[in-house]
């Protein structure tokens, strides 16, 4: 049988048999502790700063941002977005609770469809699990209220994200999931699928230049509302005085 | 596919007076190596992070039996399918075999370079089942009915132009006037054709950059959305991996995607990484109803436990390629296999053997820049060099090569001999030069001044060669 034939190949290559039993139960250690690794600097921001690395990393990758106050603003903003792009009013959105406790009915115009993306779909409307601030990366596990054809069916996809949800690593993310998430067929965190988006679709399969919108959608916006305090811009707040440390450096005009 | 890596001679040399192609090639390499260098420098942890990727590598590929086990009994928790394939052949027969019981007519497929060496598309043809290409550079490759010239790239040889004119060819529905001005209206195109097609499809093949042990997943990485269309379009997705892309965990695999899209395209992060985990779950409303993981082996398992072992923890970024002179010359197709570049000099001779590929093992100027770039410091050149050791332990290298070296030896291992001879030769040299400063041409080295000229020897020092300038220094200073 192949696996046999597999298995017994590598193991005496590697010139041993299988794994002595305390050997395996330390590597069963690891897959149930998983270690992290070096994680980059970047991201470990205050949180008003994190958000921003989050906000302006989705721009490098070409998403568009609109931060709101709470829920109630979000119709606005996606009614607004939809005619400054010329877009249909019409729109599939993800069947999540938190969508749906969003009031929609303040813009009667607006036509919400609670379902899965279809072919025909010009815009679709996802629920955002996470953001990563590392590389501006949307967490999108699929779910009964988190349908994957929303992330790759329509030309225009626009997500919802609260700004508590924004963390600064991969590894943040993949710790909510662990905590929160919880598949009844394994038992396990893992959903059938996670997409990690960074921008929308593109190629640059022609002469090795960027075009935006290859199969996926062309454009991709985020609807950050901001739940976070702690996480507000500081622009209102009138940067502190600048003061020597003690024994640190001499701050400019000392 | 066809080896034929015996031809890369004639190959290379067709492909420096292939004026197309060496535009493409122009065009390209430079995209590539400005996008790298600005992302590695943007990152200040990158060189760690190089240290970590090859240690998460080779501590998987040390316990590979463990991880591999644990990562199947996960697949099956999640209620997927894992097919055990030692051999390309067994891999075909898993793959038409799912398609058929599926009732598959059409089947999509993500890009996949696993699928390449197994030549399933030929088979599934072969057998009634249309294979569609969905990646754009898959997409021209296939209806050019050629094979990609690059691991991440596969159109990398093909100008705007080339697309065009297999658009008007092989889309006979096109109207004669459209017109192609910007290669958005090319995207646009293929956009369009293929939407039908992943509408169509029974059947979904993805590749794989990763497999989990920890969560049965395994991983894609694409940057145009076509690798998720497939996979969750269909009613089954097969996913095509081979046993060394397991890792142990989420953080293994998220530190090696640090790694990954900068090393290849210059970018942080993939557009789309996703992670896939047996088939449609309770109350999901889309997404395939089967998944199925069909894990080749194909030579890898014996690469294990030799002096080639290391290249099995290569992830595919083409990094390598991307900085070679002799892949920048002569483009993928020369090197007459799936994988060309430094990273196909090594493992093409371990997978379809060195007797049919030792040129591949020389077709490098062993400049080691592609170690350098490599993310997880795979020892490329070493590795080449070995393959020229076996090379000629089994008398694969050609007969005058052999009659030079043996002539070299006898006269190395002689060294008053070997005085003689240099000093003879710096003579010959320095008179057949004189006047020129420098040698145009050689007699037996036509090859080699053909494209540049030799400077002449050294004239300083009594006789001009070392040993000679050597002794006269001792002698100067009384010794």
């Amino acid at each position: 049988m192949s696996k046999d034939t597999i298995l017994n190949t590598i193991r005496r290559n590697l010139r041993r048999g299988p794994l002595p039993a305390d050997q395996a139960a330390m590597l069963d250690g690891r897959l149930a502790t998983h270690p992290r690794h070096l994680i980059p600097a970047r991201s470990r921001l205050p949180r008003p700063e994190q958000v921003a690395l989050f906000v302006r990393n989705l721009e490098k990758e070409f998403a568009t941002v609109e931060r709101v106050p709470e829920p109630a603003a979000v119709p606005a903003a996606v009614a607004d977005y939809l005619a400054a792009q010329n877009l249909p009013s019409r729109f599939a959105m993800a069947p999540h609770e938190e969508m749906a406790a969003i009031p929609w009915e303040n813009r009667p115009l607006l036509e919400v469809e609670k379902r899965r993306a279809d072919p025909a779909d010009s815009v679709g409307v996802q629920h955002g699990y996470a953001g990563i601030a590392e590389t501006g990366t949307l967490m999108l596990p699929s779910a009964p209220g988190r349908p994957t054809t929303l992330n790759i069916l329509p030309e225009t996809e626009i997500v919802v994200l609260r700004a508590t949800r924004v963390v600064g690593a991969y590894e943040e993310a993949w710790d909510l999931l662990r905590a929160e998430n919880r598949d009844a067929l394994t038992g396990g965190h893992m959903p059938r699928n996670v997409m990690l988006v960074t921008g929308p679709s593109r190629s640059a399969d022609i002469e090795q230049t960027l075009e935006l919108g290859a199969h996926g959608p062309r454009r991709l916006h985020v609807v950050l509302v901001d739940d976070d305090p702690a996480a507000l811009p500081m622009a209102d707040a009138s940067p502190p005085p600048r003061t020597a440390e003690p024994g640190g450096r001499p701050a400019p005009g000392d | 596919m066809q080896v034929t890596s015996p031809a890369f001679k004639q190959n290379a040399a067709r492909a420096m007076a292939d004026v197309g192609l060496q535009k493409a090639l122009g065009t390209a390499k430079g995209a590539f190596l400005t996008r790298r260098a600005a992302a590695v420098a943007a990152l200040p942890e990158f060189e760690r992070l190089r240290d970590v990727g090859r240690d998460i590598k080779n501590h998987a590929l040390a316990n590979l039996d463990f991880y591999l086990e644990r990562y199947a009994a996960a697949v099956e928790r999640a209620g997927g399918k894992v097919h055990w394939c030692s051999t390309a052949e067994d891999a075909r027969a898993a793959i038409l075999k799912i398609c058929r019981d599926a009732g598959a007519r059409t089947v999509t497929k993500g890009k996949s370079m696993i699928s390449e060496e197994i030549a399933v598309n030929a088979h599934l043809e072969s057998n009634g089942i249309l294979p569609v290409e969905t990646d754009l550079g898959e997409y021209i490759i296939q209806l050019r009915q050629e094979h990609p010239s690059h691991i991440i790239a596969p159109a990398f040889h093909l100008n705007r132009e080339d697309w065009e004119a297999e658009f008007r060819r092989s889309h006979t529905d096109l109207p004669r006037d459209r017109v192609f001005a910007e290669r958005r209206d090319i995207m646009q195109e293929a956009r369009g054709k293929l939407r039908d097609r992943f509408l169509a499809a029974d059947v979904g093949i993805t590749g794989a950059n990763f497999l989990i042990a920890e969560t049965g997943s395994s991983v894609i990485v694409t940057n145009e959305g076509n690798g998720d269309l497939t996979q969750t379009l269909p009613r089954v997705h097969i996913a095509l991996a081979s046993i060394e892309k397991v890792v142990p965990t989420l953080e293994d695999a998220t530190s090696l995607l640090r790694l990954l899209a900068r090393s290849a395209t210059g970018q942080d992060f993939s557009v789309y990484t996703t992670f896939s985990t047996g088939a449609r779950r309770e109350g999901e409303l889309d997404g395939p109803e089967e998944y199925h993981v069909v894990l080749l082996d194909n030579g890898r398992s014996n690469m294990l436990g030799t002096e080639f072992g290391e290249m099995l923890r290569c992830i595919r970024c083409a990094a390598c390629m991307n900085h070679c002179p002799v892949y920048g010359a002569v483009g993928g197709h020369a090197y007459g296999w799936v994988y060309p570049g430094p990273m196909g000099s090594v493992l093409t001779p371990a997978l379809a053997g060195i007797e049919r590929t030792a040129n591949l093992p020389n077709a490098s100027t062993f400049c080691g820049k592609c170690e350098s770039v490599c993310p997880v410091k795979i020892p490329l050149p070493k590795m080449m060099r070995h393959w020229r050791e076996r090379e000629f332990e089994r008398h694969l290298t050609p007969k005058a090569q052999r009659r030079n070296l043996a002539l070299w030896r006898y006269v190395a291992r002689r060294p008053a001999l070997y005085r003689m001879a240099t000093r003879a030769a710096v003579a010959a040299l320095g008179l057949w030069g004189r006047g020129r400063g420098a040698v145009p041409t050689l007699p037996l080295a036509g090859g080699w001044t053909e494209g540049r000229d030799l400077p002449l020897p050294e004239r300083s020092g009594a006789g001009g060669t070392f040993m000679a300038a050597y002794a006269k220094q001792r002698r100067q200073n009384g010794r």
